[in-house]
Order: structure tokens, then C-alpha cells, then sequence
């Protein structure tokens, strides 16, 4: 093999419509090395791996393999030019086995039982190669998120993949899980594979890549060697400005309970989502809930916030019973109540994505008597109310008759955050604040949810990113499989110590 | 950003489907060998060309104007009340019962309470399939599909066996009292050359009253806006503490009571009886009103207007024309339903991307260039 980089994008555009999503891209990647791309929400990553995966044609520029100009004008001549890509959503058919689903798509001939005995040799020798442990005869559905993205990597190595584009590998993994994810792509760059990360956590690029590329606003900015930056240096890259990684607050004063949960436990579809879980938490204090996706914690918040409906236990709210089941169990109720909610999902939940931003603005609130005159909305005074949330949450572009949708992720969720904080509610629920938002909304929000405790209010904080329920929270619970492993105060734990309770396991256990 | 002006959206493209689906029925009519532009001046003129022809295509439009609000309303949370047909032939049996049933001193009165009865019957008929959907999950397109048949079968027993006049051999209701009858395009609009020739009357009046109602509750009413967000996303209205069950059942109340009001126009308008099959297919039409007039009141008036002038200009080719059968004149319509509703973005693409074209080019040049 010469010495030609694995991969060389040369001058990639591509627009859509009037959006100019990538701008004269340059970018090489040497051969045996794993290459980071960071980058904030809509700076072009993920455009600039579909065009290196075939998804999308580039409007100008070429892209040479091993030195060699390639074509790749569809995902079956990526995958002949050795390019395997781990899409952050999983495409593994369920119930099928893992041997089932590596050969999908690669299969030899008509029949399928020679083609299942040559990849259950090719897997076995792959997964000792690579120190990829999988049981090949698993139903997918059985295995923990940790083992189904090894299968994808599989399923990419079966079919000789000699790139592998990762695209935000870590985010449903537990920091154990994450670890050996990275264990792997060492045995994987050893043997001469050629990596791309694409991740928005500047610690997993300080840990894991040799070189790294920063991309803002459809264009390459920089590429460097991580050993020669640092997180705080590629922070200010992406945005542009310097930014505060670390969130800057005080000692919490908890005064009064506001809010009481007892022994709640939430049955759906047949399964046990929650299994008895109990907090409190009181004015002036950030309780976190941190724990893997899925756990759980949707559910929690779905009855707090009154979309769901408990099967067991109780929630008091001042000392005064709150309804878990019923009628009454209903977001009107709780809005209220006091309560604000910034759901986990503001693309389904949090907004109506083809409504305006003003007709979101009152999104819960619609029968708040200040954006009614009788029978009819008052829509001016919402528009009104929109025009001064937007600037003083610095929504861009501040225009209330723009559609929710053509708004970018962090500045969707300033109009979610404007709508629940700004009522200053006794307690506010909050779900994954900051998923898919740029990290200079990242540090306002925070900021405002900082804000929002110092003024003595109560606030639930559920995020899988462990980095934000460290840096917000005041008193930290873990939960796993439904439950609350344990309570930890910021001060006395660690990543590890956590990592521990998502996964499981106790001090007692281990 | 949008990708083009609002009035494109809303005018040019559906007339754009409209001009490609008269071209198609061109092509057809020449197929048979006739000319298709005198058949295409037979159908302007006879629906536009005379008090006659007005007449005729607004009394049509009136009802279409009802269906097409009915299935819109539906539309905006999302259900696909396909229903029309048989609540509108519910709302028909309201009007027989309580016109037959009271000795009415003045037609207003009897209006009233036929409006009542019509909006009652036709809305209880839309109750059960919203029940079962916002209940059972069973699905509103099937549910009110299979309620169509039900109601045509109960109207024909009921026309049969419990109606008809005594010693009459067509199953079908007695007049209704002198008293009951509405105005009609004669006594209103008489100036205009309006006469009792054609089956215009009032009906007219409430359907473009029910517009602006219907325009009130969807984009000024606290419901209204449940309705719409609930049919954008129902996890997200959920959220926003907005209960499934209630959008769905009212919503399916309002549009049932407005395919209802269908019958004001022809039974109690124009029949002045109960006959069997009145609706003759405007329920069905309503869905391509609505689909065509992009769900807002404005979009399906004009719709409707559209598909009043097919129906009335289609009558009179066929009269003009025998070459051209009854089954052409469906064709011809379909062909309409097939561009406006089913084929929308072959004509949607290529004009986004004309627009994103000449506005590139207009930012291009709006900026200014570098001095030399």
C-alpha cells in the first residue's frame, strides 16, 4: 500500500436550496488513524459524511480513496470502496439474529444456509481479531445497546470495510460501555483501520483521535493533532468566541420540600418502567437524574409532567397531594399548578414544528385569560408577548411569524425554555436541555436554569449527559432499570463512580 | 425561509392542476373524437353563460361548500372523515322528521329547527366512528366508510317502509308544507335574473356563514387551536395537557354537523321532500373540495365553485354533446380530483424549485458588487 491518505475530500460544496450546508470542504486522513469531526448542530457534519457515504451528491469537489479520485454517487459504491458507516440510530431489523442481520443486504446467493456458515466463520474470526465479543445466534432485541452497535461495526467489517465513519457512537452508551466501544477502535486502528468520529463531546476527542477537524457554519475552520489542543481551545473553534465549559454558581440554600414522590411505579405496554422510586426535592436546589436513555426517566417526567398516568404511588406537591391518575392528571392541571415543563423532545413534545413561533409561544398556556379577549384569542397580545420572550431569550432570527421548524435546535429550545421559565414555576421538569442545541445556547440555558434556583425554585433535571447533571446539579440520583440506584452529592463522586450505579451496580455488588 | 410566496401556494398551484387536468380531458374528449375546445365552451357556458347556468352551479357549490368544510375541519386534527355521504344523509332524515312532524307557521322557524335537526342527526352519525377511534384505535377511514352503507340502507328502509306516502310507488317522503319552503334564488336575487328554474336558495347564505365560522374556530378559538396542534402532533398535545378524546369526538361533532347542513340545501331547499340518494356523491366530492382548497374556508368556496361549474357544465355536454356520456363527465371530474389531490407535488416540485431558482438569482444580483 503507498503512503496516500485513506481519504481526501477536495473542495466538497453542497447546498440546499438557499442553505450552503458545506463550503469548499479540504480534508485528509491518513491511513491507520482515528480522525474526530466537531462541530456544533447544523455546522455540516453529518451532510459531509452522506456525501462521503453516498447519501447525497456533492455539488463540487472530489473525493480520492487510497489516493484514487472515487465516485460515490450511492451507498453501494461506498461500500465497494471499503467505506462502513454506524448511523447514531441503529438500522438492525429487531428479531432477527446478529448472523441474520451482518449478512443482510450481503447475502451470497438464494439460499441462505451456505451464506450463514461462511459468516459465522468470517464473525468468528472478526470478533477475535478485534476483541468484538457477540453471541452470533442473539436476537438483536436481546442484546444491550453496547453489544448492537458492535453488531453494526460487524455487519460493516463483513462487508471489508476499511473506513469506518462513526456518527455520534456514544450517546446511548453508558460511560463503561463507551470505554470498550473505545477499546475496540484501538484493536480497529491498529490493524490498520481507518476511523472517523464524528462527536459533539470534546472529551471523547481529547481521548480517542489522532487528529482532529473543526467544522462552523458549512466549512472547515481547522484541522489539528489533538495533542496539541485542548477542549476549551476547540470549544472556542467551533463557536467562534470564547465559551465557559464549566457552569459557574454558588452553594444551593434548599429551603422547603416543594416536591415529594413516593414509591411511584409506572406499568406500560406490559412493561415495568418505574419500580418504586422516592425523592424529594425542595426550593433552591437542582435535582439530577442522571442514568442511560431508557430507564426510566422519560417516564418519570411523562407523570410529573401529567402525560402519563402512574399505576402506583404517590407525588405531593406543598405538602398537597398531586394527582398521578385520572382526570386530573393532565398538562393543564399542572401548568396550572406551577409546574413548567421542558420536555425531553421538543421536536415532538415541546413544539408543534409547523406552527409559528407566537402560536408557540402559548403552546400549553392557551387558556391563559392574558392571551384571551372572551371567546377568541387575543393573538396580538401573543405576538407581543413572543416579540419581548424572543429578545430577552435571545431567540435568532427574532421573527414570531416564522414556523417553529425553521428555527436551528438550541434556538428552538430558547422558545421551549422562554415558554416554561419564564413564568418562574415552584417547580420546573426538565428533560435533556441541551440535546442537539449548539453549546452557545448550551451555556444560556444553563445559565437560566441556574438562575431559576437562586430565585427558590424547585427543578428536576433528567439528561443523560453526565457532564451537565455534574456541573448543575445539587444533589445527583442515578437511576437504572426503573430505579433510583443510589443519591450522590457533585462534590463526593466521580464520572466512574456514576458510570458504576448506570450500569447497575451497587457498592454492595461489586 | 419559505420556500415560495404564500399566494403561489395557495392559487397558482391548484389552478396549475387544474389547466393540466382540463388539458388530459381535452385529450380524452378528442380521443372519442369530438372537439375538445367546443366542449370546453359548452361546459364554461353552460355553467357560467346564463342566470340558468349560475343558478345551477351555485346551488351545487352550496353543497359542496359544506361537505368540503366538513371534511376540512376534520382535517386539521388530522382525522379523514370520509363520512360525509351518509351524515350528510342523516342530516336529510333530520330535516324530513321535523318538517313532517310540526305544523311550521313560517319557513325562518322551520329553518331553525331544521338546521338543528339536520346538524343534530348528521353529527350523532359522526359520533360512533370518532367514538370508536378516540376510544378503540379502529381506524375513522374504515369506520366512517362502513357507516356510508349503513346510513343508505337505514334510508332506504326507512323511505320504504316507514315514509313513503301512502299508495305512492317511489320510496320517498311526503312534500313538505307549503310554509317550510325556502326562498329561492328568484325571490333574492331576482334583479340579477335569478328565477324559480333553478334550485338556488338561501342555503346559500348559511354556507358562506358556516366559512367564516368555520374560519373563526380554527384560526381564532382556543379549540381551534387544540384542534390544529393536537393534529400535528398528539404526543405534543398531550404535553400541552390537551385531552385526545375530547378533539377528537367535538371535532368529529362539527364536521358531521356540517355535512348535516348539506340537506338544508336539498331537501329542504330544492326536493322540499325526502328522496332517496339526495346526496348524490357531494359527500364524497367535499374530500377533493378540501384536499383542492388546501383546508381553509376561502380554498373551498373557490373549490367548490370549481366543482359546481363541473357538475352543472357537465349536464349541459351531455346534453349538447351525446357523444359524451354520463361516465365521461366523472372522468372528466376525476381527472380534476386525480391532479388537485393525489398528484399535488408533481406540480409542487418543479415549482418550489422555480421559485428557489429566480430567488437565488434575485439575491445574486441584490448584492452588491465588487468595485473593479
Amino acid at each position: 500500500m503507498t503512503d496516500a491518505p485513506a481519504i481526501e475530500l477536495r473542495g466538497i460544496s453542497k447546498a440546499f436550496g438557499p442553505v450552503q450546508a458545506n463550503k469548499d470542504i479540504a480534508m485528509s486522513v491518513a491511513r491507520g488513524t482515528i480522525h474526530g469531526i466537531v462541530g456544533e448542530n447544523g455546522a455540516g457534519k453529518s451532510t459531509l459524511m452522506s456525501i462521503l457515504y453516498g447519501f447525497y451528491k456533492a455539488d463540487a469537489g472530489e473525493i480520492f480513496i487510497n489516493g484514487k479520485a472515487t465516485a460515490i454517487p450511492d451507498s453501494q459504491a461506498a461500500i465497494r470502496a471499503g467505506i462502513g458507516m454506524v448511523h447514531q440510530h441503529f438500522k438492525l431489523v429487531e428479531n432477527f439474529t446478529v448472523l441474520e442481520n451482518v449478512i443482510l443486504g450481503a447475502e451470497d446467493g438464494a439460499l441462505l444456509r451456505p451464506s450463514i456458515a461462511k459468516a459465522r466463520r468470517l464473525l468468528t474470526e472478526l470478533s477475535k481479531e478485534y476483541g468484538l465479543k457477540v453471541d452470533p445466534d442473539a436476537i438483536i432485541e436481546d442484546l444491550s445497546v453496547g453489544h448492537q452497535q458492535r453488531v453494526e461495526i460487524l455487519k460493516q467489517l463483513y462487508r471489508h470495510a476499511d473506513i469506518l465513519i462513526l456518527d455520534e457512537p456514544t450517546g446511548v452508551l453508558t460511560p463503561a460501555e463507551a470505554d470498550q466501544l473505545f477499546r475496540i477502535l484501538e484493536r480497529l486502528r491498529a490493524e490498520g483501520k481507518t476511523i472517523i468520529l464524528i462527536t459533539h463531546k470534546l472529551r471523547e476527542i481529547m481521548e480517542i483521535t489522532d487528529t482532529v477537524s473543526v467544522m462552523r457554519r458549512g466549512e472547515m475552520t481547522n484541522t489539528v493533532k489533538t495533542a496539541d489542543t485542548s477542549p476549551a481551545e476547540l470549544a472556542e473553534m467551533m463557536v467562534g468566541r470564547k465559551v465557559l465549559l464549566q457552569v459557574d454558581k454558588t452553594q444551593a440554600q434548599p429551603g422547603e420540600v416543594v416536591l415529594s414522590v413516593r414509591d411511584l411505579r409506572v406499568t406500560h405496554g406490559g412493561v415495568a418502567r418505574l419500580k418504586g422510586v422516592s425523592f424529594d426535592i425542595r426550593r433552591g436546589e437542582i435535582f439530577g437524574i442522571a442514568g442511560v436513555a431508557g430507564n426510566g426517566q422519560t417516564e418519570l417526567l411523562e407523570v410529573l409532567g401529567g402525560m402519563m398516568a402512574a399505576t402506583g404511588g404517590s407525588v405531593s406537591l406543598f405538602g398537597a397531594p398531586l394527582p398521578v391518575t385520572g382526570p386530573d392528571a393532565n398538562g393543564q392541571a399542572r401548568r396550572a399548578q406551577g409546574i413548567g415543563h421542558v420536555p425531553e423532545d421538543r421536536q415532538t413534545e415541546g413544539l408543534i414544528m409547523a406552527f409559528e413561533a407566537w402560536e408557540n409561544v402559548a403552546f400549553g398556556y392557551h387558556r391563559d385569560p392574558k392571551y384571551n379577549s372572551g371567546p377568541l384569542m387575543d393573538n396580538t397580545a401573543i405576538r407581543a408577548d413572543c416579540a419581548d420572550k424572543m429578545a430577552r431569550y435571545d431567540v435568532r432570527p427574532p421573527n414570531p411569524r416564522l414556523p417553529a421548524r425553521n428555527f436551528s435546535g438550541g434556538n428552538q429550545q430558547k422558545i421551549v425554555v422562554a415558554r416554561e421559565m419564564d413564568r418562574a414555576p415552584d417547580l420546573l421538569l426538565v428533560g435533556q436541555p441541551t440535546r442537539g442545541v449548539d453549546i452557545g445556547a448550551i451555556e444560556f440555558i444553563h445559565k437560566q436554569i441556574i438562575a431559576l434556583r437562586d430565585q427558590g425554585k424547585a427543578i428536576l433535571l433528567v439528561s443523560v449527559e453526565l457532564d451537565e447533571i455534574m456541573g448543575l446539579s445539587d444533589r445527583i440520583a442515578v437511576m437504572f432499570d426503573g430505579q433510583i440506584m443510589g443519591e450522590r452529592l457533585p462534590q463526593d463522586t466521580d464520572q466512574n463512580a456514576l458510570g458504576l450505579l448506570m450500569a447497575g451496580v451497587t457498592e454492595g455488588a461489586a | 425561509m419559505d420556500k415560495m410566496p404564500k399566494w403561489a401556494d395557495v392559487v397558482l398551484i391548484p389552478l396549475i392542476s387544474v389547466v393540466l387536468a382540463l388539458l388530459v380531458s381535452g385529450l380524452v374528449v378528442a380521443i372519442i373524437g369530438e372537439s375538445p375546445l367546443r366542449a370546453m365552451q359548452i361546459m364554461v357556458r353552460g355553467a357560467f353563460g346564463s342566470a340558468y347556468g349560475w343558478g345551477y352551479t351555485l346551488y351545487y357549490a352550496t353543497n359542496f361548500i359544506f361537505t368540503g368544510l366538513a371534511v376540512a375541519v376534520a382535517f386539521h386534527a388530522r382525522l379523514f372523515n370520509i363520512g360525509g355521504e351518509g351524515q350528510a344523509a342523516l342530516g336529510g332524515l333530520g330535516v324530513a322528521v321535523i318538517l313532517l312532524a310540526v305544523d311550521w307557521p313560517h319557513w325562518s322557524l322551520a329553518l331553525a329547527a331544521a338546521m338543528g335537526f339536520a346538524m343534530l342527526f348528521a353529527a350523532a352519525w359522526a359520533a360512533l366512528p370518532a367514538y370508536l377511534q378516540a376510544k378503540r384505535g379502529s381506524h375513522i377511514v374504515i369506520t366512517t366508510i362502513m357507516f356510508n352503507y349503513i346510513a343508505s340502507a337505514l334510508l332506504v328502509y326507512l323511505l320504504v317502509n316507514v315514509f313513503r306516502v301512502e299508495g305512492s310507488m317511489s320510496p320517498e317522503s311526503a312534500r313538505f308544507a307549503e310554509n317550510t319552503h325556502l326562498p329561492g334564488g328568484g325571490d333574492f336575487a331576482g334583479f340579477l335574473g335569478f328565477s324559480a328554474t333553478t334550485p338556488l336558495n338561501i342555503s346559500i347564505f348559511l354556507a358562506l356563514i358556516a366559512c367564516v365560522l368555520v374560519w373563526l374556530l380554527i384560526w381564532r378559538t382556543r379549540l381551534g387551536y387544540e384542534i390544529r396542534a393536537f393534529g400535528q402532533s398528539e404526543t405534543a398535545a398531550v404535553y400541552a395537557g390537551i385531552n385526545p378524546f375530547k378533539i377528537i369526538m367535538i371535532t368529529m361533532l362539527i364536521s358531521g354537523a356540517l355535512a348535516g347542513m348539506m340537506a338544508i340545501n336539498v331537501v329542504m331547499g330544492e326536493a322540499e321532500r325526502l328522496v332517496l340518494d339526495f346526496t348524490e356523491g357531494a359527500g364524497f366530492v367535499g374530500i377533493a373540495v378540501a384536499l383542492m382548497g388546501r383546508s381553509h374556508p376561502v380554498g373551498v368556496v373557490l373549490a367548490a365553485l370549481l366543482f359546481g361549474a363541473l357538475y352543472q357544465g357537465g349536464a349541459e355536454l351531455q346534453f349538447e354533446m351525446p357523444a359524451i356520456s354520463r361516465e365521461m363527465i366523472v372522468v372528466i371530474q376525476a381527472l380534476v380530483i386525480l391532479f388537485t389531490g393525489a398528484l399535488d407535488n408533481m406540480v409542487r416540485m418543479p415549482v418550489q424549485k422555480l421559485f428557489l431558482a429566480l430567488k437565488r438569482r434575485r439575491d445574486h444580483a441584490a448584492r452588491p458588487t465588487p468595485e473593479a
